[in-house]
């Protein structure tokens, strides 16, 4: 793997001075090299990754697993594309198994979501059936483990 | 009929009337004076912890728990478990293109702590000599002491990367000379030898018939070519005793798991000893040790891997604000100098400490031609490096 793209997908807020500190490269190179990798739509955004459960004010997150009509040119793409542009769609995904489309979205209570499924997707030509997951709690997002307790203290010093 | 106290007159007892010489001898631990110091500081940023900042993997700990579950509880053989003995003979065999044979020459040790002992208790009698390169772990030398051998140390110097050099060892040899000690990657310097190096070193060691007593357990966290062992030389192998362990390459200190590799005469030996003081390595944690070796490899890899991040990214740090460092190429540590700063390594340390928090340890502590150099470790998160690296250089700049 890219070694730039590695250490940005831990932590977006790497400059490119750091990165080029840790893989011992000059400044400018690195620099180069990610504007070259934004250029090219490799690197999409840098986003923060949040817990919003330690907030009052939080959102409500749902799965909907859909089925969907496979059509003759556009297969599942056309669909796909249309539920993506909903801003309130945070990630649209094709899946093997029952179900063809898994779709996460966001919303500010389940009464919002439910309206979004009932009235943009459940319609939606070629949707032929919606199953709508609530999450009730998230253990873990992005490979950071989000109830992780205190970590374990190593002794000052030790020879 | 009631037998009579004898009248003697009782001494208050004295507790230090009745220690070994040699232990009573022994001076306290120079790192204790740091450690009582950063304990009671508050927003310390602590470079002084010789162990991986990560926990061990939790498929390690998992296979473990699992273990306890199933009630595997009991002793194993002295010589430790026969699964982890074959896979530990069948990576060096991979890895290193060294046959051991599980049964005659493996033995699985709480921590390499316990082979070192091990090594000096089973191969020294009074009075023989072992040479010591310096500046090296400190414990070492009060091993050697324990067993009535002496310990003859040989420095190593910046200008040769501190790499042990054969015309050193020459001359601290002597008719008791009975072993060499080597320690690389080096804790405190992160210094490795390479086969050309080791090879340099051959000759002396074959002329005066010494058994080489081989510390590799940063061998996995070599950044520049893979690590050789001595026993890889032509000829070198029987005459060589491998220590190593999980600890550093597993993030596995805690658990206490090393392994002894070498002459089947040897390691009889040294499992006589084992078998009388420690029985058998920690079950449980035998049982973690093979997990980590037979599926813990992308782990350690990607362990590894930070560490050279952060090596790369604190060495050119610390040049970068005026602790000269030449590149350590294995282990996880730093050895910068301070000479040029017109103080001792512990002066610089304990001030360091008291005027800006950050805790590295004195190289004095690991012999005295680890003076006018400090060791940091960079097990150690990238934030804190960072930080502690500004600290440092407004350090600096006070002086």
């Amino acid at each position: 793997m890219n070694e730039i793209l590695e250490i940005l997908s831990e932590n977006a807020k790497a400059t490119s001075s750091e990165i080029a500190a840790l893989l011992g490269k000059p400044e400018a190179d690195v620099a180069k090299e990610i504007r070259e990798l934004e250029d090219a739509g490799i690197i999409r955004k840098y986003i923060t990754l949040i817990n919003w459960e330690k907030l009052d004010q939080s959102f409500v997150f749902a799965v909907l697993e859909l089925k969907v009509a496979l059509q003759r040119k556009t297969g599942y793409d056309a669909v796909a594309e249309r539920i993506a542009n909903f801003s309130e769609v945070e990630s649209v995904r094709l899946i093997s198994g029952d179900h063809d489309l898994s779709v996460t979205v966001r919303g500010k209570s389940m009464k919002d979501i439910a309206y979004f499924v009932a009235e943009k997707i459940a319609p939606l030509e070629g949707v032929q059936s919606t199953c709508t997951h609530f999450i009730l709690r998230s253990y873990k997002e992005h490979g950071v483990i989000l109830t992780e307790k205190q970590r374990p203290q190593r002794l000052v010093i030790t020879p | 009929m009631k037998q009579s106290q004898k009248n003697v007159s009782i001494a208050a007892w004295n507790a230090e009337q009745h220690l070994n010489q040699v232990v009573k001898d022994m001076p306290p631990s120079g790192i204790r004076k740091f450690f009582d110091l950063v304990s009671e500081m508050k927003g310390a940023i602590s470079l002084g912890v010789g162990e991986p900042d990560f926990v061990t993997p939790w498929h390690v700990r998992e296979a473990c728990i699992y273990s306890l579950e199933s009630g595997i509880t009991h002793y194993t053989s002295n010589k430790g478990m026969p699964e982890l003995r074959e896979v530990i003979s069948e990576t060096v065999r991979c890895e290193q293109g060294l046959t051991y044979d599980p049964i005659e020459q493996i033995l699985i040790t709480t921590g390499v702590s316990e082979a070192v002992d091990l090594a000096f208790r089973a191969t020294l009698n009074p009075g023989d000599e072992v040479i010591v390169p310096e500046p090296c772990y400190v414990a070492y030398t009060p091993d050697i002491l324990l067993t009535g051998g002496v310990a003859r140390t040989v420095p190593t110097r910046l200008e040769d990367e501190f790499r042990l050099q054969p015309e050193d060892v020459a001359a601290a040899v002597n008719d008791k000379t009975r072993a060499l000690l080597l320690s690389y990657p080096n804790n405190p310097t992160g210094a490795i030898m390479t086969r050309s190096d080791l090879e340099d070193l051959a000759d002396v060691v074959v002329e005066n018939d010494l058994l080489v007593i081989s510390d590799e357990v940063y061998a996995k966290l070599t950044y520049s070519g893979s690590h050789v062992s001595f026993a890889q030389l032509e000829g070198m192998q029987e005459r060589t005793v491998i220590l190593n362990g999980l600890s550093k390459s597993h993030a596995m200190t805690g658990w206490r798991v090393g392994y002894v590799l070498g002459d089947a005469a040897l390691v009889g030996a040294m499992t006589k000893v084992h078998q009388y003081t420690m029985l058998s390595a920690p079950t449980m944690a035998q049982v973690a040790a093979l997990e980590a070796m037979q599926k813990g490899e992308v782990e350690m890899l990607q362990m590894k891997h930070e560490y050279n991040l952060r090596r790369r990214m604190f060495v050119s740090g610390l040049n970068r604000i005026g602790l000269d460092c030449f590149e350590p190429r294995g282990a996880f540590y730093a050895f910068p100098s301070v000479k040029a700063w017109g103080l001792s390594s512990e002066e610089f340390a304990e001030r360091l400490l008291k005027e800006q928090k950050v805790a590295v340890v004195p190289g004095s502590v690991f012999g005295p031609s680890g003076e006018g150099f400090l060791r940091c470790s960079y097990a150690t998160s990238r934030g804190e490096l960072i930080e502690a690296l500004d600290r440092i250089e407004i350090f600096l700049s006070s002086l």
